[in-house]
């Protein structure tokens, strides 16, 4: 199996510093961006990218303005939000609004690893299913069924 | 505060005076110039009502007399002129003549008599012994030599008994006679005497001067001032009436209505005290009095209590707008401390997350081969372990106060409020088992539906049951839970035999971060969070607590409108 390239987007410079240290020695791969702008670029760069772990709460561009800009460009990329806030409010909408799931901050490494490969799955899926209805398409227009 | 209240007292007095002064003379002050303006016009027109009525009835009788004694001396001339001196001479016509002037006016002539002009009387027909009697001494008799005729003033003459002489001069051959009649002064007095008003009103008739020339009702002194004034000047008569009002002797206001008879001879008095004259006033006037006596002391009583009562209902809005304003800064504290402690929460949330995270990266480093074997490896993952122990424990207490600012679902749904209670009791149990507890319950029998927040509501009640478990975790007890319908309210008690709490605290139980619990055991945002839930839904919590006795808490949360009629 591919490793999951992960992006990390907070504006704690420590936090992410040291969270992408501990993913990275989980073998994914990660990029990391310290605000929503930063984020929107490299994913730009790297579109392969299978899932972002998303802050909430940050300075300009917030989590839910960046989720919602990058569920627009790259619908099939997974979001894992990570909320400081245990308001059930901003999770729902974070959900509502597109993303995989939700958790609190300060979280347990297993369970984000647990989220993330999880929603790597499910991204895989979606892809292996467009590419199957691709290929049936291109089937069915060289009349091969 | 004593002093205070002092003050407050003082203010609510003067505002009661005032009140009360402004509606009594508001009231008041229109009812007096109005009743004094209308008694004024009526005791002026009562007054010239009652002149006026006295003047018509003076000058009628004053006509009647007049009338009376012209008619009686016609009489008298008309026999005069009618028979010879021979003719009446003879008693026995004479004595016709008489019975003729009896049979037709009744025993107002007593007698006649035929006097001859030495004053002898010739002839006499009448019930006296009066023949030959001699008369040129008479008064009447040397008035009646000069005149044609006279009406004598009354007086006693030969027969003893008070009368009055009306007489008609003739001549008979050169030599003048006299026809003589006595007017009976019963008669004559009853045209007088009849005139009878109210209890002080009677009339008499006075000559010039000031014999009484009919027999006054009441004893009276005939040279008194009023009469002899009238007396004095006759000229001041209009249309031959006068009215005057004086005080008599004894101070009394008395009306005096005066007339004069006989061309000036006599005058006819009649006199009534003003009291009795204006009785229908007086009495009017008493009961008007009366009236507004007691419209007054209504208006001052009904005054009294108006302003008793506004004062009341003032002091009271005072007193709910202080109590008002003590709760708003009560709320207002609780709701800054809440934001001030939301915002710590996330400064703190975040720093607490690296930490956490810098102590999973040794974790992971310690995993690398070179660790592995070094003699305190056991230890220094013991102290990450603690590390992220201790990081969780601060991630809990920021989400309580986080939850303190804003409740984790605020949801409204349709709450069962015994199934609730239950679910919390079987949460509870285990708990209650340990620490020795009984738990009684006693619920509502189908309580309407509460529209509410079931975490919210579940977070208030087993706040509640919490709190009393760990009072009575030491000494055991029994905890009732109970809910019952009161008005626009459920109540929900529960109620604790532990310990109680102390006087000190109870005031401060609902602010944030106030525990007695040991250090690490409690937040102190329990309570304090279901304040403000409670407060937010429109209900209320209360404490009650006796020092060994238990703690009692009630929970009034409202019941919506239409489920109210529902249940």
């Amino acid at each position: 199996m591919m490793k999951p390239l992960v992006l990390l987007v907070d504006d704690e410079v420590p936090f992410v510093e040291t969270m992408t240290k501990r993913l990275k020695k989980r073998d994914l791969v990660v990029n990391s961006a310290y605000s929503g702008q930063e984020a929107l670029d490299i994913l730009d760069k790297h579109r392969n990218t299978d899932v972002v772990i998303l802050d909430v709460k940050m300075p300009g561009m917030d989590g839910i303005e960046t989720l919602e800009k990058i569920k627009k460009s790259y619908p099939l990329t997974e979001v894992v939000m990570l909320t400081g806030h245990a308001t059930v409010e901003s999770a729902i909408e974070g959900m509502k609004k597109g993303a995989y799931d939700y958790l609190m901050k300060p979280c347990d490494i297993d369970q984000l690893m647990q989220k993330v490969e999880e929603a790597t799955q499910k991204k895989l899926v979606h892809e292996d299913k467009i590419k199957e209805a691709k290929v049936k398409e291109a089937m069915s227009m060289h009349g091969l069924e | 505060m004593d002093q205070d209240k002092g003050t407050h007292n003082g203010y609510y007095y003067s505002l009661t005076r005032n009140m009360l002064l402004v509606i009594i003379l508001v009231a008041i002050m229109p009812m007096i110039v109005v009743s004094s303006i209308i008694l004024y016009q009526f005791d002026i027109s009562y007054h010239e009502k009652v002149h006026a009525h006295l003047e018509e009835l003076v000058l009628k009788h004053k006509h009647n007399i007049d009338g009376f004694l012209k008619q009686k001396l016609g009489d008298i001339r008309l026999l005069g002129k009618t028979f010879s001196y021979e003719e009446l001479r003879d008693e026995s016509f004479l004595r016709d003549r008489l019975e003729l002037l009896q049979e037709i006016y009744g025993p107002v002539f007593v007698d006649l008599g035929v006097v001859n002009d030495r004053g002898i009387q010739v002839a006499y027909a009448g019930p006296f012994k009066l023949g030959k009697a001699l008369y040129s001494n008479a008064k009447w008799f040397q008035m009646a030599m000069k005149s044609d005729h006279v009406k004598s003033d009354v007086f006693l003459g030969l027969r003893g008994i008070p009368h009055f002489i009306i007489a008609v001069r003739e001549n008979y051959n050169g030599q003048p006679w006299i026809l003589r009649a006595t007017v009976d002064f019963v008669a004559f007095n009853n045209l007088v005497e009849n005139i009878r008003i109210g209890e002080t009103g009677f009339a008499f008739i006075l000559n010039r001067r000031g014999e009484f020339q009919t027999k006054p009702l009441f004893d009276l002194i005939a040279n008194k001032e009023p009469y002899t004034d009238f007396l004095k000047d006759s000229e001041k008569f209009q249309d031959g009436v006068r009215i005057i009002e004086r005080d008599d002797d004894a101070g009394n206001k008395v009306i005096y209505v005066a007339a004069l008879l006989k061309h000036g001879d006599w005058l006819l008095v009649y006199q009534q005290k003003a009291s009795d004259a204006f009785s229908d006033l007086r009495r009017t006037l008493r009961v008007t009095i009366a009236i507004m006596l007691l419209a007054g002391i209504c208006i001052v009583v009904i005054a009294f209590i108006l302003s008793k009562r506004m004062v009341n209902r003032v002091a009271s809005a005072d007193q709910e707008k202080e109590m008002m304003n003590e709760q708003i800064v009560e709320t207002g504290k609780l709701a800054s401390v809440g934001e001030l402690a939301s915002g710590i929460a996330h400064e703190i949330n975040n720093p607490v997350a690296i930490m956490v995270e810098e102590a999973g990266w040794i974790e992971d480093l310690l995993e690398e081969e070179e660790f592995r074997g070094g003699e305190n490896l056991d230890e220094f993952k013991r102290a990450l372990e603690q590390i992220r122990t201790q990081g969780r424990r601060c991630k809990e207490i920021t989400h309580k106060l986080l939850s303190f600012a804003r409740k984790t679902d605020s949801r409204i749904q349709d709450v069962q409020l015994n199934d609730l209670i239950e679910e919390l009791i079987a949460l509870s149990a285990q708990r209650a088992k340990f620490a020795n507890v009984d738990i009684n319950v006693n619920l509502q029998e189908n309580p309407p539906i509460l529209h509410v927040s079931q975490t919210e509501l579940q977070q208030i009640l087993l706040n509640l049951i919490n709190n009393a478990l760990d009072a009575m975790e030491k000494t055991g007890g029994t905890l009732n839970v109970s809910s019952e319908l009161e008005g626009d309210y459920i109540v929900v008690e529960v109620e604790d035999d532990g310990p109680g709490i102390p006087e000190a605290n109870i005031v401060r139980i609902f602010d944030p971060f106030f525990t007695t619990k040991p250090v690490g055991k409690g937040t102190g945002l329990g309570l304090s969070i279901c304040y403000g839930i409670i407060k937010k839904m429109g209900g209320d919590i209360i404490v009650k607590s006796t020092m060994e006795v238990g703690t009692t808490f009630r929970v009034k949360i409202p019941i919506s409108k239409d489920e109210q009629t529902e249940a």
